[in-house]
């Protein structure tokens, strides 16, 4: 049952883990706007004919 | 909001959209191809597209020449007109780029821009391709939601002044104005709340893990991790005490200094306490202790306070007359002229102002001619003239030609700015339900726990004394009153938002429901600036009036347009020597014949006109007769005003003439104040007066008039036809078209409160039962720990639901 001691800390250390990574996007400015990339994303890319024709 | 335009999803195309020719549905009339609006009069032809103006047309040509024509792909007719002034010398100004850009260095600026005109996908795509318009820029990212457009580019290929200009010509005018300078960051605060919520979320589910292995009940081989176990809540509890609940401390210790209680001294209180037993119980291993119940209650209290922070992005509350001027002016430095930033502005300069600019600041007119449109400053629609040596009040906008003037007073302390400046009466005391409640809440916890300990004193059970107290403490959460509140009125707010109502947050939803009086304004408020009714004073023949059509074709004047449109169009005249002079009016030679339109000082000769002012056409040198524009009352005004006047007095405040008296005097009762010729600070003093006779009142208005009124007023409405217009500060943003709904929102708003306080019943009974156990001193954590998430959640679908039926009572749903 001695491992469980070794799991818990896991447990704990992973999801410290995805705390800093959230709190990380929410500096890194990723949920400041969350509207326009859902619009951008449906843009079509441009071509090279597209332009020659 | 549809992004995709109001029309149909984004079409696919396969070949150039440029030579693409659309199905357009076959209409009665051309619409633009690039704003939408009616073709009249003078068509504009290009590959097969019709055109309004040669403005939307130019922006065509800009976009195709560019390869940009994708813009049209994404949303038929995208674009939106624009009467730029174009007047941007001041973005030269080394002093004003500063205060403009974000960042600057050798190569590269980077600046960011609100532009109005944002509304589609196709916005999003034009602006962020602009680095096809222009190679100098690097890159360009919107933010839709807040309209606003960050763009970085070389510093050294093009200025500032010529990025703007590029932005106007494709139709995309940024709005510069003295309050956009003054950076405010106010998201900056919601950020630190999610961080303390996710911080909070984080330990309240480690916590719940780590008890429940102890709620089930540990076998004799697992009770040696009951003291790990233990020992991670506490670890887990700390940042959450100190971290996320520090805010609870701070507040609760200002109300104390000023011996007051809010509702966050009871719940600071709590934390407290919570924290202290489960270190106690932890520490002396004597049982679970409280760290599930004490994490789950500061997530919930955050949450909360997130749901009634969210605000509305685009919409701006605040604004004061420096939202209105622009950010610089020109100014005449020995006869030469030079931009000068408005806050630089001294007694005794000279400045120049243009046609359709703002007086920035209280001056004296030295020289040219003024006509000056006040509807600012008073709610009067018709141009005043000025003559020279006469005082000219900040906030009047020049119609004509350019005119100099010599500023005497700085514009912080002009005439309209002694509004904001004005010491008001204080607003500071209005008391919500909320902290009215925490008072006698906390009474009666300390007294109820105060008793439970005395009790078991008294039976010398020292043990028990301290557990019940605690225990007390702990079950007889406030955390319910302080989510009830932020929940159901944000339900509120959201239903107003679907009917074009939208407040600022949710206190001032209390505050409207206890308003009683109303004051309207009248000029954009009971009336409304859009379908205005034209009529014509005189008579006039079919060759008059084609000649008539002739000249107004050619102006994109908003009353020409307008006119035109009451007279139909059909074929014209070619013109010769078409002259439109800001301001006055048009003319033209139409088959030898001059035909003049507009106010009297473009006219050869004096009319007597009378009483009739608009604008006057004069054929020939014979004066044929005026069109008169009439505003039109907003629909449903006599019913709105029929249901207000049981619940509310009601009064009529306006800066206008009183031409319309007879009117009023028909749509109110006749006990109904209504005033003409009020100035703002009159208005002002109104809602003043009304206050100290004990009235709470709801100002609606409109312009820059009313701004002190709505600032003074307990609920101040601003009414707008457009969204996306400023209006100035106020408690909350109404569409005109939304307000026969008035008496519904209303009506809502005192409902809310009525949930709220059902609510609060039902969470005392929840209390009630932990009590029960609690004074007792055997309150075992699981009981808590069941009993607070089960009572939040009945509370929180309590007030959805109630506030669903009472918003579909109300018809607004």
């Amino acid at each position: 049952m001695n491992i469980l001691y070794f799991l818990v800390g896991c447990s704990v250390v992973m999801a410290l883990i995805f705390l800093g990574a959230f709190i990380w996007s929410l500096k890194n400015g990723q949920h400041d706007d969350v509207v326009t990339p859902g619009i951008r994303v449906l843009f079509d890319e441009e071509t090279d004919d597209e332009n020659q024709s | 909001m549809n992004v995709y335009g109001k029309r149909n999803p984004a079409p696919v195309y396969l070949v150039n959209p440029c030579k693409m020719i659309k199905q357009q549905k076959i209409l009665d009339t051309t619409i633009c191809y690039h704003c939408g609006e009616e073709v009249m009069g003078r068509n504009y032809i290009l590959e097969d597209k019709h055109f309004c103006c040669a403005g939307c047309l130019g922006v065509y040509q800009i976009l195709s020449s560019n390869n940009l024509c994708a813009y049209y792909a994404y949303n038929e007719t995208p674009g939106k007109k624009s009467l730029s002034t174009g007047y941007f010398e001041y973005l030269d100004e080394p002093n004003i780029i500063k205060q403009l850009i974000d960042y600057q260095d050798e190569k590269s600026t980077i600046v960011t821009f609100f532009i109005p005109a944002i509304h589609c996908s196709s916005c999003i795509w034009l602006l962020e391709h602009l680095y096809k318009v222009n190679a100098a820029i690097f890159n360009s990212r919107i933010d839709f939601l807040k309209k606003q457009v960050t763009i970085s580019f070389r510093n050294k290929d093009i200025s500032l002044k010529k990025l703007v200009e590029i932005l106007v010509n494709i139709g995309y005018e940024p709005a510069i104005n003295l309050q956009d300078v003054v950076k405010e960051k106010s998201h900056s605060v919601n950020k630190s709340l999610i961080l303390k919520i996710a911080v909070a979320g984080f330990c309240m589910g480690n916590v719940m893990l780590f008890s429940f292995p102890e709620y089930f009940g540990l076998s004799g081989l697992e009770k040696q991790f009951q003291v790990l176990f233990g020992w991670l809540n506490l670890t887990l509890s700390i940042p959450v005490v100190l971290y996320c609940g520090q805010e609870y401390f701070t507040s609760a210790w200002n109300s104390l200094k000023h011996k007051h209680v809010n509702l966050d001294t009871p719940l600071a209180l709590i934390i407290a306490v919570l924290f202290l037993r489960t270190a106690y119980s932890v520490i002396l291993n004597t049982g679970p202790g409280f760290a599930d119940t004490l994490t789950g209650l500061v997530f919930l209290l955050l949450m909360g306070k997130w749901v009634k922070q969210r605000t509305y992005h685009h919409i701006s509350f605040d604004r004061d007359y420096r939202s209105y001027f622009p950010i610089a002016i020109t100014t005449l430095v020995d006869g030469k002229e030079k931009p000068k930033a408005i806050n630089e502005l001294v007694i005794g300069d000279r400045i120049w102002i243009r046609n359709s600019e703002l007086i920035p600041a209280d001056s004296i007119l030295m020289k040219g001619n003024a006509w000056l449109d006040m509807s600012f400053v008073t709610g009067e629609t018709e141009p005043q003239q000025k003559v020279l040596g006469e005082i000219v009040y900040a906030g009047g906008k020049q119609m004509g030609e350019g005119i100099e003037l010599e500023v005497v007073k700085v514009p912080s302390q002009s005439y309209l700015t002694g509004l904001w400046n004005k010491e008001h009466y204080s607003n500071d005391f209005k008391q919500h339900f909320n902290d009215s409640v925490a008072k006698y809440f906390s009474i009666a916890v300390f007294v109820i726990a105060f008793a439970a300990m005395g009790y078991w004193f008294f039976y010398n059970n020292s043990g028990k004394a301290w557990a019940a107290f605690t225990a007390v403490i702990i079950v007889a959460c406030p955390c319910v009153l302080a989510l009830s509140t932020p929940f159901t009125l944000s339900a509120i707010l959201a239903v107003f938002d679907k009917k074009g109502f939208y407040v600022k947050n949710t206190d001032a939803v209390e505050d409207l429901a206890k308003c009683n009086s109303i004051v309207f304004d009248k000029t954009g408020t009971l009336t409304t600036t859009e379908n205005a009714k034209i009529s014509f004073t005189g008579t006039l023949n079919d060759e008059e009036h084609k000649l008539i059509v002739s000249l107004l074709t050619n102006s994109s004047h908003p009353l020409s347009r307008q006119i035109l449109k009451s007279l139909g169009y059909g074929s014209f005249y070619p013109i010769s020597k078409y002259n439109e002079i800001p301001g006055k009016g048009i003319r033209g030679l139409i088959n030898n014949q001059m035909v003049y339109a507009g106010n009297e000082s473009i006219l050869p000769f004096n009319i007597k006109a009378g009483k009739h002012k608009g604008v006057h056409i004069v054929i020939n040198s014979v004066y044929k007769g005026t069109f008169v524009v009439e505003q039109q009352w907003r629909e449903g005004l006599p019913n709105l005003v029929s249901k207000l006047e049981d619940t509310f007095s009601l009064s009529v405040l306006s800066g206008d003439t009183a031409k319309d008296r007879d009117v009023l005097k028909s749509i109110f009762l006749p006990n109904v104040t209504i005033a003409f010729e009020q100035s703002p600070h009159d208005k002002l003093e109104a809602i003043l007066n009304k206050q100290k006779n004990g009235e709470k009142v709801i100002m609606l208005g409109d312009g820059l008039n009313d701004a002190g009124a709505l600032k003074q007023s307990d609920f101040g409405i601003a009414i707008t036809d457009n969204i996306n217009n400023f209006t100035p500060g106020c408690d909350a943003i109404l569409k005109g078209n939304a307000l026969t709904f008035l008496p519904n929102f209303h009506q809502l708003s005192k409902d809310g409160l009525k949930v709220i306080k059902i609510s609060f019943a039902i969470a005392i009974s929840y209390n009630c039962i932990g009590l029960f156990y609690a004074v007792q001193g055997t309150l075992y954590p699981l009981v808590a720990a069941v009993l607070m998430p089960i009572s939040t959640i009945t509370i929180i679908s309590f007030t959805s639901i109630a506030t669903r039926f009472f918003a579909r009572k109300n018809r607004l749903l």
